[in-house]
């Protein structure tokens, strides 16, 4: 047992090391800082440049958690203040199947409305032409995604406010929205952040629902109305047959290395804090 | 003013929860409208025909059948794994120990490592033991995919169990292993919960799949061969350019998604159950 214990603990060490060693070729070949700022992919003729993949994760991502936030603070602060118990318990089974939903299903729901209605009705307001397979669409699709896991772990966050401190403020004559305000919104910023943190490295890794909905080519996208080609979903596409050319495995491998190193360096951050929240609350 | 603004705040706040509620209603909605159409019994009860994919006979048995596989074998091992794992931290190492803050934290960060990077690290170990992308390399790296859900999960119900009941045991002269085989026990509907989560998530997943499973027309009969799974045939079929083709695919997309309707409700149906027993 102590032995599962400890290898749970190395496998993430494990992941790392092996994808770092997988991607030290091409880093050692081009330089780190060549890989990162060039926009030049071109792999037949050996040229790795991994910007447009970055820029269009950081844009779907940063689209994505901008819908949603809005939403899920909404929503939870209904629910944690507002709503009554028979609406909190229907409430619970939405938020689980909308996690539950598998990403495949996500992304063919947005090929069916998302992207005509951005090709339709949208895009034509501001620009001349554009097919719907955009930033936009993978930022949609996405926020509705990310949406249950900020719910919920928004929701546990109010819940670790104590309650002597919202009665304070409403026996003093502050309404419910005064004291979600001053009180609420305000203990639980610290909660909030690392929610939204935590939401932005789930909604980095997300690969099979963007990848269906954004297009896939590989440019730095101008607008929202661009398609544009993620990290996750470069490597799902090219990954498998591209054993033949060892540099562009090891490119590929480097994609999955910084992915997994931004999505960590995130988690831990944002897991550290939510834990911090926690242990204060169960001393007070 | 203050109550108009209270007023304003809470029509936007309903207004919020309804729409989330109504992209959750359209989403299934949308899936169930497209599909119910293609959606016949072959779709359940044939592997794909001659000419499947250009729209003649035959169904995603296949898939079905390689999805299920593959999830079995994933959760046996992962459930091998994550319930010695799991009494370890809660009942052998001291409460509020360093090491099982350690474990918690880092089982917090696999939990949050993208499908993708199992699905290339899986990969990328297969090659290195030389197994093709097959069954095997599936489960592997669906295993990976479930297990920390799997752990934090189960975590999470044995640490509500009432302490007084280790202790209990303990003091009748019990050991620590008889202890832990009692609470197990206890902790059935728990465990039930995080098998059901556990299967959600991986049975639904692509990235992990789509290159350590491989896919193939035939049912898998040995852990060499290649699986096919429900998600990517729903995205190979989505990608054909015939309608046929595409209608089977949203039909596909109604099994996967009753699948997870039901795994959801039964879960919850459990654990409902778990926090019956609590009090």
């Amino acid at each position: 047992m102590l032995g599962i214990a400890v290898f749970t603990i190395l496998f993430l060490l494990l992941i790392g090391f092996s994808l770092f060693f997988k991607a030290l070729p091409i880093m050692k070949e081009k330089g780190l800082w060549v890989l990162l700022t060039s926009a030049n992919w071109k792999p037949f003729k050996g040229d790795f440049g991994f910007l447009p993949y970055i820029i269009s994760t950081l844009y779907v991502s940063l689209i994505a958690i901008l819908v949603a936030l809005p939403f899920s603070i909404l929503t939870s602060v209904f629910l944690n203040s507002y709503a009554s118990k028979s609406i909190c318990r229907f409430f619970e089974p939405v938020v689980d199947l909308l996690s539950g939903i598998p990403p495949v299903i996500y992304g063919l729901w947005g090929t069916l409305t998302i992207v005509p209605l951005i090709s339709n009705k949208i895009a034509p307001k501001f620009v001349d032409f554009s097919t719907g397979y955009t930033v936009l669409a993978g930022g949609i699709v996405l926020a509705i995604m990310i949406i249950p896991l900020l719910i919920s772990i928004m929701l546990e966050v109010f819940r670790s406010i104590p309650r002597e401190m919202t009665d304070a403020s409403l026996s003093m004559g502050a309404t419910k929205w005064q004291t979600v305000k001053k009180v609420i919104l305000r203990k639980s910023f610290p909660g909030i952040i690392a929610a939204t943190v935590l939401a932005l490295s789930r909604a980095f890794g997300e690969t099979m629902a963007v990848l269906m909905v954004c297009g896939n080519i590989a440019q730095i996208p101008h607008s929202f109305f661009d398609a544009c080609y993620p990290l996750p979903a470069l490597i799902a596409n090219n990954y498998g047959e591209m054993l033949s050319m060892p540099s562009y495995e090891s490119a590929l491998m480097f994609a999955a290395f910084l992915l997994f190193i931004i999505v960590v360096l995130f988690n831990g951050l944002s897991r550290f804090t939510l834990n911090q929240i926690e242990k204060k609350y169960q001393f007070s | 003013m203050k109550y108009l603004e209270e007023r304003i705040f809470k029509i936007i706040m309903i207004g919020a929860a309804i729409i989330i509620l109504g992209v959750l209603i359209y989403i299934l909605g949308t899936i169930f409208y497209k599909g119910l159409p293609s959606l016949t019994w072959e779709m359940i009860t044939r592997i794909p025909g001659g000419g499947f994919y250009l729209g003649k006979e035959g169904g995603v048995l296949n898939a079905i059948a390689g999805s299920v596989f593959i999830i079995t074998g994933a959760i046996v091992i992962s459930l091998l794994i994550s319930i010695p794992l799991v009494m370890y931290i809660n009942f052998y190492l001291p409460a509020k120990s360093i090491f099982s803050g350690i474990i918690r934290f880092s089982l917090d960060i696999l939990f949050g490592v993208p499908s993708i990077v199992y699905g290339a690290f899986g990969f990328a170990l297969m090659v290195y033991m030389g197994i093709k992308a097959s069954l095997m390399g599936g489960i592997i790296a669906v295993a990976m995919l479930v297990m920390p859900i799997m752990m934090r999960s189960l975590d999470e119900v044995t640490r509500l169990l009432p302490r007084d009941l280790p202790d209990a045991l303990l003091s009748l002269g019990s050991t620590k292993y008889e202890m832990t085989k009692v609470l197990l026990r206890q902790l059935m509907p728990g465990l039930m919960t995080a098998i059901l989560l556990a299967v959600g998530r991986g049975i639904g997943d692509a990235a992990t799949v789509l290159f350590t499973a491989g896919y193939t027309d035939n049912i898998p009969s040995s852990l060499g061969q290649p699986a096919a799974t429900l998600p990517l045939s729903i995205f190979f079929q989505l990608g054909s350019p015939i309608e046929e083709v595409q209608n089977r695919a949203y039909a596909s997309a109604i099994i996967l998604t009753v699948i997870i309707l039901i795994l959801s409700f039964s879960a919850r149906y459990f654990s409902s159950k778990f926090s019956k027993h609590k009090s």
